[in-house]
């Protein structure tokens, strides 16, 4: 599904920010992916997204090359793809039905049908009562529940979450990693980036820890 | 693109200009000013232009024919010449006729000095008044009509030609170089408008870019936007004109009536013929080229 090879990227010259990272996640995985500030995770996802280009390397996900991507086919690569911020990213003046919508909106998938997805999306994240509300409205976890059932609105094959727990509280932390594993369960593969220890210790999922743009762990079912 | 894309795109744009108040009425005044200043040169232009060929009209290059020349000769000087598209009109003007007039004009009520003559001491200056519609061809026409057999000579007016045929360059630059710049400013202000559209909206449009909208998708509600500046823009100086034209030609007829014979104006559906239609599409143009170049290069940053 997804699979690096010998990827590098460098921002200015001589400094690389991933230097030779090669991995490969399967379909149907569920991985996080962790370590320290500038450990290289934020430039990981923004290459899976192809919102950069390696320095040198290839990188394959869902059969395409991004490398070879033209600027073109770029936004038909994300849509098979949801993404999860942790600033969430919602539209402010727009309510939580809206939000989800858009999702939809930018695919130019007919109102008929967005009628019956973006309600099926936020029961599965448990908000079809407060569809009318604004981001305002709503609380930190509440919020991350909207941008969760806009990433899942499209059925994608993979889903990105950007450190998704680091503005919540505990309790509601549980609540977003529930709703990603479910995810998960109806097969779309996962990549989770984190600095909460406890959650990955706990969810026991595939670990990889990155340290200064190299890959220097990569263990299946932490704590098994 | 489907209807609901076109609805949400209305709608974007619509918002656009309103959360951007102040920058959209500034650019639509600015427009406007651009539209009306346009307005009035092409108008000035136009009438200038009419004015000028009217004269032209009145400027002819004079033919004589060779003695021998035969009736054959004189009457295929006039058919080649109507050939020519540059050509307005051939008038035959005949020896008696023209001795006629000349003796009206110099001698006037004094007949008595006109029975000095006992015959007609124009005799061989049969000729052709030929007109020409615009003042720049004659000399090509004189070149012509000299290569022409039997024609003995062709007097010309060359300061007259060179005079109005200049009059009608310098208005052309000048006009069109003050449009140019009008028309730079337009668009820079635009651009301006829909960069602070985007300024604003641009965790927005990050956003969009994040779950996969196309370029045209994100583009499309700034593109609206600035053609809409540009079609209110364009619209209030027309109608403006349309009604100001028609006053200020009928203020002129009568303040300067002394003008009257010299001055001819278009009337207002004859300028607004043309000046309606480009008007709208240089206002609407201008909003398209300003907002889609500006949105297209800060999407590819």
């Amino acid at each position: 599904m997804i699979e690096l090879k010998e990827v590098t990227k460098e921002y200015s010259k001589g400094i690389a920010a991933l230097n030779g990272v090669s991995l490969k996640i399967e379909q149907g995985e569920f991985v996080f992916i962790v370590g320290d500030s500038g450990s290289g995770k934020s430039t990981l996802i923004r290459l899976l997204m192809r919102e950069l280009e390696p320095t040198s390397g290839s990188i394959k996900v869902m059969g395409r090359n991004l490398v070879k991507m033209s600027h073109r086919e770029i936004p038909y690569y994300r849509r098979k793809m949801g993404v999860v911020f942790q600033d969430f990213r919602l539209l402010k003046d727009r309510n939580v039905y809206e939000n989800v919508a858009f999702a939809l909106r930018v695919t130019e998938t007919p109102t008929r049908v967005l009628k019956k997805k973006v309600p099926a999306a936020l029961s599965l994240v448990g908000l079809a009562q407060k569809y009318k509300s604004y981001p305002k409205e709503l609380s930190g976890g509440e919020q991350q529940r909207v941008a969760i059932a806009r990433a899942i609105v499209n059925e994608p094959s993979i889903l990105i979450a950007d450190e998704p727990t680091g503005n919540l509280d505990p309790a509601n932390s549980w609540e977003i990693m529930k709703l990603l594993e479910e995810a998960n369960n109806r097969g779309t593969t996962v990549v989770v980036v984190t600095h909460n220890h406890e959650i990955v210790n706990t969810m026991k999922k595939r670990v990889i820890t990155l340290n200064k743009g190299h890959i220097v762990s990569d263990v299946k079912k932490v704590g098994v | 693109m489907r209807i609901s894309t076109i609805r949400y795109t209305v709608k974007q744009g619509l918002k656009n200009i309103a959360h951007n108040k102040m920058f959209s009425i500034a650019s639509i005044a600015t427009m406007a000013a651009c539209i009306f200043l346009f307005g009035v040169f092409y108008s000035l232009m136009v009438n200038v232009t009419y004015i000028v060929e009217k004269a032209e009209e009145g400027v002819a290059i004079v033919i004589f024919f060779d003695k021998e020349a035969t009736d054959d000769e004189v009457a295929n000087i006039k058919t080649q010449l109507e050939k020519r598209e540059d050509v307005l009109e051939v008038k035959y003007v005949d020896a008696d006729a023209a001795w006629e007039e000349f003796s009206k004009d110099y001698f006037g009520e004094n007949s008595d000095a006109q029975e000095g003559f006992s015959e007609n001491p124009l005799v061989n200056s049969d000729n052709y008044e030929v007109y020409m519609r615009s003042i720049e061809s004659q000399a090509e026409v004189v070149e012509f009509a000299e290569g022409l057999p039997g024609v003995r000579k062709v007097n010309k007016s060359d300061i007259v030609a060179d005079a109005l045929s200049n009059v009608n360059i310098l208005l052309a630059y000048v006009s069109g170089a003050i449009i140019l710049i009008l028309l730079i400013v337009a668009i820079f202000l635009i651009s301006n408008t829909v960069t602070m559209g985007i300024t604003v909206r641009r965790e927005e449009i990050a956003i969009m870019k994040y779950i996969g909208a196309k370029d045209s998708f994100v583009r499309a509600p700034f593109v609206l936007e600035g053609v809409l500046i540009g079609l209110i823009g364009a619209s209030i100086p027309l109608v403006v004109l349309y009604f100001a034209y028609g006053k200020t030609v009928s203020y002129i007829l009568t303040k300067f009536s002394i003008l009257n014979n010299i001055l001819d104006f278009l009337p207002t559906a004859e300028v607004y013929k043309t000046l309606l239609p480009v008007g709208l599409l240089l206002g609407v143009g201008i909003g398209f080229l300003g907002s889609f170049f500006t949105i297209k290069k800060h999407l590819r940053a």
